[in-house]
């Protein structure tokens, strides 16, 4: 794999930022997008533009069979059984709010656990807080260990019999830490619970096997793995979304509509109320081509390969904190840190003068910033396209930082 | 942009404020209390003001955050001090006229408070610099309701 020449294929990243080339780490906020996915979304709105699921029209059917064909996509991606199991939705968010309106609201009372962890994102904390309210089940938290990653053994001491719902990150979008899923997933099965994943950090860098994983739902997002915006995945066995309720009612749902009664339509459409998010599915389905054509294998080696060595170079900087594992082992291309006294904000100011896009703040975790101990970090996550060159570029930024800052006080 | 325009944003001043932070603390008694967070990036301010006939007696400030958004909450409780409610106001509304870089009152001393005009320039950071001033402002009005 060759970032450089992956890399031209981004328009967006051919820019200056304040009179010096645009160096890009902030990926895991969201990705860029290739001329592929930009492409595919023009085609559609250009060409085919229509709506789906009404196929009498020449357009109505390309329309359908592009929204459709992404579909199939997605659930080779993932490596789902059926496109059944794929549902579309607006993102990681709205998919594990799906999972909490409709299964946990039906399935939980007084007494049950949800589990949950630590370094989750709040998207994968406040649904699941919401649930325990409205059905007085206990939120619970798998601790962390030192080094910020999740023991096994916490998780079995953790999970009971009562607990109904396990859902953890796949990749925690601050530490980097990739947690052991399949492992999670099997003692939670043990006691009879479901286990949903957030992959919204995962599904971009990693080969995710549904099967393989053996979770019950899984939740990601088309914009941060080259997809647009407003496109997302809710992937869930068959089994399980067959009993479950929709969510939204309306159009495209239903079956049959009478004056007071009506059916839905069967799986996966009867979680898609209202017209769908066509360019933005055909937008991902371009993506993902994109994605496979490189392979997931090399994107995960790169990514691997670009934290290594961000944190070997960034450990140079005097001053430096880095949050998460020490090592590059099971840990995806996200590097969070500290320096010294400068507030993160500052040192995103400072870097974004030099050209460098990374991200400062709470990162949507404030759980995890108050089990780091800190109001604040400062973030910098890679991608396909990032090269051993712009985290170059982001130490000798951070020495600059520094020395700029030890000048003001 | 170089590191010359940061100089525009960092300037002596706000870092004299930031290392040095004038009135940090709580006031204790019955003064009236506000807290405020910047939920996008964590910042955090708890602002306790005492006011004596009409006037701002005394105002402390504790918080979390940035050099720009604590170097602001230094200057303001300094600016406040001794100003009556509605000048504290008038002075929050020419500041926020400042950061959004409108032309705004300069008939008033702004002091220190005039080193914050380069923030105008960063838009990104201008919420860091509002936060304390929202915050002084949010109590003005809790104090009118409460009368």
């Amino acid at each position: 794999m060759n970032a450089k020449e992956i890399r031209e294929l981004f328009p967006i990243l051919n820019q200056e930022v304040n009179g010096h080339p645009l160096v890009y780490l902030d990926s895991g906020a969201t990705s860029q997008k290739p001329i592929q996915v930009i492409e595919a979304v023009q085609k559609y709105y250009h060409n085919d533009n229509s709506n789906v699921h009404r196929g009498v029209h020449t357009l109505g059917t390309r329309a359908t069979d592009g929204y459709e064909g992404a579909r199939e996509k997605v659930r080779k991606f993932i490596r789902a059984k059926s496109t059944e199991e794929i549902i579309f939705t607006r993102g990681t968010t709205t998919s594990i709010n799906k999972v909490a309106a409709s299964y946990a609201r039906a399935n939980l009372s007084e007494g049950d656990e949800i589990v949950i962890s630590y370094m989750e994102h709040h998207s994968n904390i406040i649904p699941w807080q919401q649930v325990a309210k409205e059905t007085g089940a206990t939120l619970k938290y798998l601790p962390l260990q030192e080094d910020g990653t999740i023991a096994l053994s916490d998780v079995s001491a953790t999970i009971t019999d009562q607990t109904k719902i396990v859902s953890v990150t796949l990749v925690s979008n601050v530490l980097g830490v990739i947690n052991p899923i399949k492992d999670i997933a099997k003692i939670a099965h043990q006691h009879g619970a479901v286990m949903v994943v957030d992959a919204a950090q995962g599904a971009p860098h990693l080969k995710i096997d549904v099967q393989d994983l053996d979770c019950d739902f899984l939740a990601f997002s088309g914009h941060k793995m080259c997809g647009p915006t407003g496109i997302g995945v809710l992937y869930g066995k068959k089994q399980l979304l067959e009993n479950m309720e929709p969510v939204e009612f309306g159009g495209e749902m239903i079956d049959f509509v009478g004056l007071y009664e009506s059916t839905w339509k069967e799986l996966p459409w009867k979680f898609e109320g209202g017209t769908p998010i066509i360019a933005g599915a055909i937008g991902l389905g371009a993506a993902i081509d994109f994605l496979e054509e490189i392979g997931l294998d090399q994107i995960e080696a790169h990514e691997h390969k670009l934290a290594a060595y961000a944190l070997e170079r960034l450990s140079e900087v005097e001053g430096m904190k880095i949050f998460g594992p020490k090592t590059a082992a099971n840990r995806a291309g996200i590097v969070t840190f500290n320096l010294d006294d400068v507030h993160p904000h500052d040192v995103a100011t400072v870097l974004d003068a030099e050209g460098i896009a990374i991200r400062a703040g709470h990162h949507c975790a404030q759980p995890l910033m108050k089990w780091l101990k800190q109001s604040a970090t400062a973030r910098a996550s890679f991608y396909l396209y990032n090269t051993e060159e712009d985290i170059d570029k982001l130490t000798t930024g951070l020495i600059k930082t520094k020395e700029y800052f030890s000048d003001v006080f | 942009m170089s590191f010359n325009n940061l100089d525009t944003l960092y300037r002596q001043v706000i870092m004299d404020h930031y290392k040095n932070p004038r009135n940090k603390g709580v006031l204790e008694d019955d003064s009236l209390t506000v807290n405020m967070n910047n939920p996008t990036c964590g910042d955090r301010i708890q602002l306790t003001l005492k006011l004596e006939d009409g006037k701002v007696a005394d105002a402390k400030f504790e918080g979390e955050g940035c050099s720009i958004s604590m170097s602001s909450a230094s200057m303001m409780t300094q600016a406040i001090k001794g100003k009556t409610k509605e000048e504290a106001v008038k002075l929050s509304h020419i500041f926020s006229d400042m950061m959004l870089g409108k032309d705004y009152d300069d008939d008033i001393d702004l002091g220190d408070i005039e080193a914050l005009q380069g923030v105008s320039q960063f838009p990104a950071r201008i919420k860091c610099a509002t936060l304390a001033w929202k915050a002084m402002e949010k109590g003005m009005n809790e104090e009118d309701t409460a009368k």
